[in-house]
């Protein structure tokens, strides 16, 4: 087997708010193709965590890596290499669907040509056939959500950054989501999600789970529950996070 | 009831408006907001320099509605005054002023107003109009045969003293700078609420392109502005635009940068729609409205509030425009407004880009 390439990795990666450690010491790798869990309750410092990977927050000490590339230095090279969606799907609901994938993948650089063909693929993908000028706000949310995931990995990057991206999703939709996930998996693209649901830690590959600022556990799920006896993810995230001093956002 | 006390309380900004807005309100509307109009500039060419006229000029130059800055030596010099600006009427005394009166018992004087302002224009010689019908009643007193001073009165640049002279370039200001600042900042923190913000930053795109792109048609809504509001007030209101245009319209994409980035400037401290356009209204629209000159002359009001006067673009602008549309002056007579516009624009649109953070710390 090939050694195995790591996409990201963090070492005692800090970030201080004034008094406040947000993130304290964090050490992870994520492999490349993996889909790796980032858990943890409000508070706990996942989205400071991402956003010092995404570029968008320096930090306060120690090391990272994203897609080879420097948190510190090198932030124009990590925003070429990843993706991103946020808690609030951010799309444009004010233009239609062709015209937001256009619009994102524009800001990417792709050219005319190759976001007519990513438009093509990605419709088809979605079963949006006739669609296509149909107004974003006019979207149930789970096809916002679907579009958003899509339109976040349109230019192809090396690592797909998901923040809570099936908040307020019923059941079905998620799974389904969790299939376009896995579709982007397949393909190669590394998938770093948070999530407040249990059962869609089951579906990743490794999770960690943060506990103030920290992280208390990063394993396979099933490791995780053989390790705190545990019938399911539920269980482990409970044990784990009712030692937190921290509470709410 | 309590609840509700405790909002207010909690929210300072809240608490800010309901303490300071009467204060506020009170203090402007009570001392710097009069259409009255008290030391305004004005110059003397006296021709006879006699006794007569040297009495005249003195109860003018003593009335506190005047500040008497120059005397004039020749005709010619009257246009000068005018061009450069600061000066609101312009009184002309015959040669040989005494002599006529006492000979024919009637003499004249022309009021030479700036009537690119009319109301104070008006105003303005009013009172001189009154003062000097006053030294006329003076004389009146020890004589048999009655004296009269005729004061002739001629508006400058806006003969039928039409408000509407003064309404276009302040209305001018005024949509611009709300156009521009206002919907800017709203684009931008709309952005912000919505999410979207954050994944254009995570994007690899540059914050100077970003503020481009969010600008730019704003600028080209603004230029349409400009142009519908020129063209009513040709067609519509019989405003002429008797300088140039290229000029007029140079200067109006100026001040158009100069509220886009105001505008920017607003939305990167914002964090709601609601602020942003709250925050334009308080900084943009009010002071707009009262301090370019356009609805109070800024020499009525107190020292401070001219201060103040001075950091709102508008104010410039306004100057701009009405040199340019009304009085016909070229751009010698504007450049120190636009150096003032051009200064305003680079700091703002430098302090925007600056600020605009790349990273949501």
């Amino acid at each position: 087997m090939a050694p195995i390439e790591k996409v990201i990795t963090a070492n005692n990666l800090t970030k201080r708010f004034g008094d406040f450690i947000a993130v304290d010491k964090i050490n992870f790798d994520v492999n490349k193709g993996e889909i790796f869990g980032f858990l943890g309750a409000n508070g706990a410092g996942k989205t400071t965590a991402m956003r010092m990977l995404c570029g968008l927050l320096m930090p306060t000490s120690g090391e990272a890596t994203v897609a080879g590339f420097d948190v510190y230095k090198q932030t124009e090279q990590i925003k070429k290499n990843i993706g991103y969606m946020s808690q609030k799907f951010s799309l444009y609901e004010d233009l239609t669907i062709t015209e937001n994938i256009r619009f994102y993948a524009g800001i990417y650089g792709l050219n005319d040509a190759q976001i007519k063909e990513k438009t093509a693929i990605l419709i088809k993908q979605l079963h949006l056939e006739g669609e296509e000028k149909t107004l974003v706000r006019a979207l149930p949310l789970g096809w916002k959500q679907k579009l958003a995931f899509s339109i976040a990995i349109v230019h192809d990057p090396a690592i797909v950054f998901l923040d809570e991206p099936t908040g307020g999703v019923d059941p079905i939709t998620r799974r389904e989501f969790w299939g376009l996930i896995y579709e982007a998996s397949a393909r190669g693209i590394t998938i770093f999600v948070t999530t407040h649901y249990m059962d869609e830690a089951e579906y990743c590959n490794r999770v960690s789970i943060m506990v103030d600022g920290r992280i208390d556990a990063l394993d396979t799920p099933a490791n995780l529950m053989k390790t705190f006896a545990a019938d399911s993810m539920d269980e482990v995230f409970l044990q784990l996070a009712r030692k937190a001093v921290r509470t709410g956002d | 009831m309590k609840k509700e006390w405790l909002h207010i309380w909690r929210d300072p900004r809240t608490l800010f408006i309901l303490i300071f807005m009467p204060v506020v309100q009170i203090i402007l509307y009570g001392f710097a907001l009069t259409t009255e109009v008290k030391n305004a500039n004005i110059a003397i060419y006296d021709q006879s320099k006699d006794e007569a006229t040297l009495e005249i000029s003195h109860e003018i130059a003593a009335s506190r509605y005047f500040n008497l800055v120059k005397n004039l030596n020749s005709y010619k010099q009257i246009g000068e005054t005018f061009r450069q600006g600061n000066t609101r009427m312009v009184i002309v005394f015959p040669a040989n002023f005494r002599n006529d009166l006492l000979h024919t018992n009637s003499a004249q004087i022309q009021l030479i107003a700036d009537a690119s302002d009319p109301n104070t224009a008006n105003t303005l010689t009013n009172y001189a109009s009154s003062i000097i019908s006053y030294y006329q009643q003076s004389l009146n007193n020890n004589e048999q045969l009655p004296y009269t001073i005729k004061a002739q009165v001629r508006m400058l640049y806006n003969p039928e003293l039409k408000g509407a002279y003064s309404f276009v370039p302040g209305v001018m200001a005024l949509v611009l700078m709300l156009v521009c600042a206002m919907m800017t900042s709203i684009a931008i923190v709309k952005e912000k609420e919505m999410g979207t913000m954050e994944v254009i930053l995570v994007s690899p795109l540059k914050p100077f392109r970003i503020i481009i792109a969010k600008t730019v048609p704003y600028l080209l809504v603004s230029l349409m502005n400009i142009i519908t509001i020129l063209l009513l007030s040709i067609y519509v209101l019989d405003v002429p635009i008797v300088g140039s245009i290229t000029l007029l319209m140079v200067e109006s994409i100026l001040f158009t940068l100069t509220s886009l980035s105001v505008g920017i400037l607003i939305s990167n401290s914002a964090q709601t729609q609601q602020t942003a356009m709250f925050t334009a209204m308080m900084s943009l629209f009010l002071p707009t409205l009262l301090f370019s000159g356009f609805m109070f002359p800024i020499e009525n009001m107190p020292w401070p509030l001219q201060v103040i006067s001075n950091i709102v673009p508008s104010k410039w602008y306004y100057i701009i425009v009405k040199n340019i549309m009304i009085k016909g002056l070229g751009f010698e007579a504007v450049w120190k407004e636009t150096l003032i516009l051009v200064g305003m624009t680079a700091a703002l649109f430098g302090i925007s880009i600056y600020k605009f953070k790349i990273r949501l710390a």
